[in-house]
């Protein structure tokens, strides 16, 4: 009915559509995680601001595709588990 | 109390969206949804949450979300929440989802005062959030009345006559708890158990709901990005931002800082405050001291404890 | 058939929301508004209607209180006047782009300063490219009859847009008029349960009002023009069937001796009846050949429509009641003066502003309107092509 590609009042229909957008570009340092010394306490997962945590059985990993290197999980692990590393 | 292992797995503030590295409020958003207990709409007016998450055709919402304007959250959600008391009431829909507000202290408590101010003498049944990085950081750090005393920003510059905002901070939950309402509380990332509680409690609660978060912003309070939850740790271990609730206009103290360390430490890491550590601004420190040892005292008092 | 019943405009308003099945009003009183928002809370109060009425602290918060219960698939009802209408103005914009069918009465009234609480139309001009349909109704039967029209345009499929319906402050609002109401089944019949396309839903969760880069603002844009262009058939599709039920056929104007005038007048609102009763008495009693030309739809503008009422007449005479400080027309002369160039239209145009806040409208003023433009058709020179009626007849 309208010759205009896009959803009328400007709705976006599906959430979470910004998967599409990988923040990970952004990031001029990464976090590496030391599995050894991560005792899965979550502190980093909740304090994400990306959402670029995943939980796994036993400890973390992070999900480059977003992570925008922000260096909040490194400083708040508490066994140091997760050193900031310069992107290559 | 929750521990991190119960909180939902599930996403509801999708990666991808477009906040600042370290960005404080999208921490508070993170943690907000976290804690939800059904189905829900959010609402939030104009403002940094609202512009790194809504990019058409591109959302962060994991839940139905809607932005209508600047000064109009509180109104905008009146509305969703009247019309769902009345599609329960005809029987048109049976369940009543929690209507939350997530929106920025310029939002709150400037353009949107009056707005809020209605819809709780309105009495309706949502939960106002306010996450609060203290300036317009969406539009490039201008002062906002959330601003703190002697904070520089891009309008209350630290000048050579004026030293950066010569006001104090508005006091958001006196204003709130000012309309009687059942439930108010202050709130910050770094004590993220303390905030899902917090906004639990406030949905559990019917009626008109407030919570004041703490969000530090890297970009406008002038730190580094991996220190945002440090910064919100430090507000609350020395007492400029004290965690409390009010409970039917009942006080009660949520963290105790027996041992509080010196404002400074808070201020120094910020270079909003940089100009406050020379000779000539020293005493304004000394006047953020004052002002927030008489704060807790009055918390105290109001919390029926003695100092 | 209905029935007859002495009502105020205001109350007739009113009367018509309630038949409705409006699930949410939201307002905030202004003179000379006020008697609608009583009546709807008196209806509320008396169980007459399980309507919620959310009566708010501000305009703004009005409008955006009915765009939260429109995003949420409700019927939703507001009202105004004047400073309100413009304390709405971003809201507007905002209820319109984001498509929310929601219904809104003006009772117009001039804007401050300095303050004066009577009929203009400045209030609804201030606020004419908000991208909602816009009419005006002469009298209290048609403001009636345009609030439960205007549910319908509103909710077409094809529109999707709000719609204002404006009646003259005090001159309608506060004047009791013999009108005939529906049944409340034939109003239902009439206006079955809004079904909206997008809604708030917990079990869906849609993002709405989110931001748009210049590469899709503009299509955004278009698409609302779109739909307000569509909104123009509906209008007179939704007229003809209102007419079927009520014998009061609508449509986007009404001419009235047009066929043969010379002379027409063209006006919108409490004015036109005015205008059609002198040009009635001085065709009949004088055989003047003069014409009265009322707009219902001011918007959209009915160009096609205009263009062939107005074929025939040689001096045109656009009443706008509200000024438009500095420029060459007043908005509704800029229109008709912008449709003479779309369309190639040959006729002489003058436009007067007349009736600013409140001043007076009367047959002898109309009168000597017709008889300016008969003297200009015969090749006189008017004494001035634009100006305040008082000043120039």
């Amino acid at each position: 009915m309208s010759k205009y590609d896009v959803v009328m009042g400007a709705v976006i229909t599906k959430p979470r559509t910004s998967l599409e957008n990988k923040t990970g570009s952004w990031r001029t340092r990464r976090p590496v995680v030391d599995v050894e010394k991560c005792v899965n306490c979550l502190l980093c997962w909740i304090y994400c601001p990306d959402s670029a945590i995943i939980r796994l059985e036993d400890h973390i990993a992070i999900n480059y595709d977003y992570c925008k290197g922000c260096g909040i999980c490194a400083e708040e692990c508490p066994r140091k588990a997760i050193t900031m590393v310069e992107e290559g | 109390m929750v521990t991190l292992k119960q909180l939902p797995v599930e996403e509801l503030w999708g990666p991808g969206h477009n906040a600042c590295a370290g960005c404080g409020s999208s921490i508070a958003v993170k943690m907000i949804l976290k804690a939800l207990r059904g189905p829900t709409v959010v609402v939030s007016p104009t403002g940094c949450v609202e512009v790194v998450s809504s990019s058409y055709p591109q959302t962060a919402w994991g839940v139905p979300w809607v932005h209508v304007l600047f000064e109009n959250a509180a109104a905008v959600a009146s509305g969703i929440e009247a019309a769902y008391k009345y599609m329960v009431k005809k029987g048109i829909t049976n369940e009543k989802p929690d209507v939350i507000v997530i929106a920025g202290d310029g939002g709150t408590f400037d353009i949107g005062l009056q707005a809020l101010s209605g819809a709780l003498e309105r009495w309706h049944d949502f939960l106002y959030i306010c996450y609060d990085n203290e300036a317009y950081m969406n539009t490039g750090i201008q002062r906002s009345s959330a601003t703190p005393k002697g904070a520089w920003t891009t309008t209350s510059p630290a000048g050579k006559v004026i030293p950066g905002k010569p006001e104090w901070k508005k006091d958001l939950i006196g204003i709130a708890v000012a309309h009687g309402i059942p439930y108010a509380a202050t709130a910050t990332i770094a004590y993220w158990n303390d905030l899902i509680t917090k906004v639990r409690k406030a949905l559990e609660v019917e009626g008109p709901t407030v919570l004041h978060v703490l969000a530090p912003c890297p970009l406008g309070w002038r730190f580094d990005p991996s220190k945002t939850v440090e910064i919100s740790r430090l507000a609350v271990q020395t007492r400029y931002f004290p965690l409390y609730e009010v409970e039917n206009g009942v006080y009660k103290l949520s963290v105790k800082v027996s041992r509080p360390k010196p404002v400074e430490e808070f201020l120094r890491p910020q270079r909003r405050f940089r100009h406050l550590f020379t000779p000539e601004n020293r005493h304004i420190i000394e006047e953020i001291q004052k002002n927030i040892d008489e704060g807790w005292e009055r918390l105290l008092k109001r919390c029926g404890l003695k100092s | 058939m209905g029935r007859r019943i002495g009502l105020m405009g205001d109350e007739a308003v009113a009367y018509a929301v309630k038949q409705c099945d409006v699930g949410l009003v939201s307002a905030y009183p202004i003179t000379p508004q006020t008697i609608m928002v009583e009546r709807i809370s008196e209806y509320v109060a008396n169980g007459e209607i399980d309507t919620e009425f959310v009566c708010v602290e501000s305009e703004h918060s009005a409008l955006s209180v009915c765009v939260g219960a429109s995003l949420s698939g409700l019927r939703v009802f507001t009202a105004t006047a004047s400073q309100g209408l413009a304390l709405m103005h971003e809201v507007l914009y905002a209820a319109s782009g984001l498509r929310c069918p929601i219904v809104m009465a003006v009772a117009n009234r001039a804007l401050s300063a300095p303050l004066n609480i009577h009929c203009d139309h400045s209030d609804m001009m201030g606020s004419r490219d908000c991208g909602w349909v816009q009419v005006f109704a002469e009298n209290v039967q048609e403001a009636y009859d345009w609030v439960i029209q205007a549910f319908k345009i509103a909710e077409h499929p094809d529109v999707q847009l709000p719609t204002v319906v404006n009646l003259d402050g005090f001159t309608l609002t506060h004047c009791m008029e013999d009108v005939e109401v529906l049944e409340d089944e034939d109003v239902k019949k009439f206006l079955p349960p809004r079904k909206p396309i997008y809604w708030v839903d917990p079990k869906q969760p849609m993002t709405f009002g989110a931001w748009a880069m210049p590469n899709y603002y503009y299509k955004f844009k278009l698409q609302q023009q779109e739909a307000i262009m569509r909104s123009l058939r509906v209008v007179k599709e939704v007229g003809e069937e209102f007419g079927k039920l009520t014998g009061r056929r609508y449509d986007t104007l009404y001419g009235y001796g047009l066929e043969d005038a010379e002379v027409a007048v063209l006006s919108m609102g409490s004015t036109s009846g005015t205008i059609r009763y002198t040009a009635r008495r001085l065709r009949e009693s004088d055989g003047l050949k003069v014409g009265a030309l009322k707009l219902w739809l001011f918007r959209p503008f009915p160009e096609e429509d205009l263009v062939s009422a107005l074929e025939k007449v040689k001096v045109l005479i656009v009443l706008d009641r509200a000024l438009s400080p500095g420029a060459v027309f007043g908005p509704l002369g800029s229109d008709i003066a912008s449709l003479m160039v779309k369309h190639g239209l040959d006729f002489k145009l003058l436009n007067y502003t007349y009736g600013l806040g409140g001043d007076e409208v009367t047959p002898e003023m109309a009168e000597k309107l017709f008889k300016l433009g008969l003297k200009v058709a015969e090749g006189a020179k008017p004494p001035s092509l634009t100006g305040y009626v008082r000043e120039v007849v």
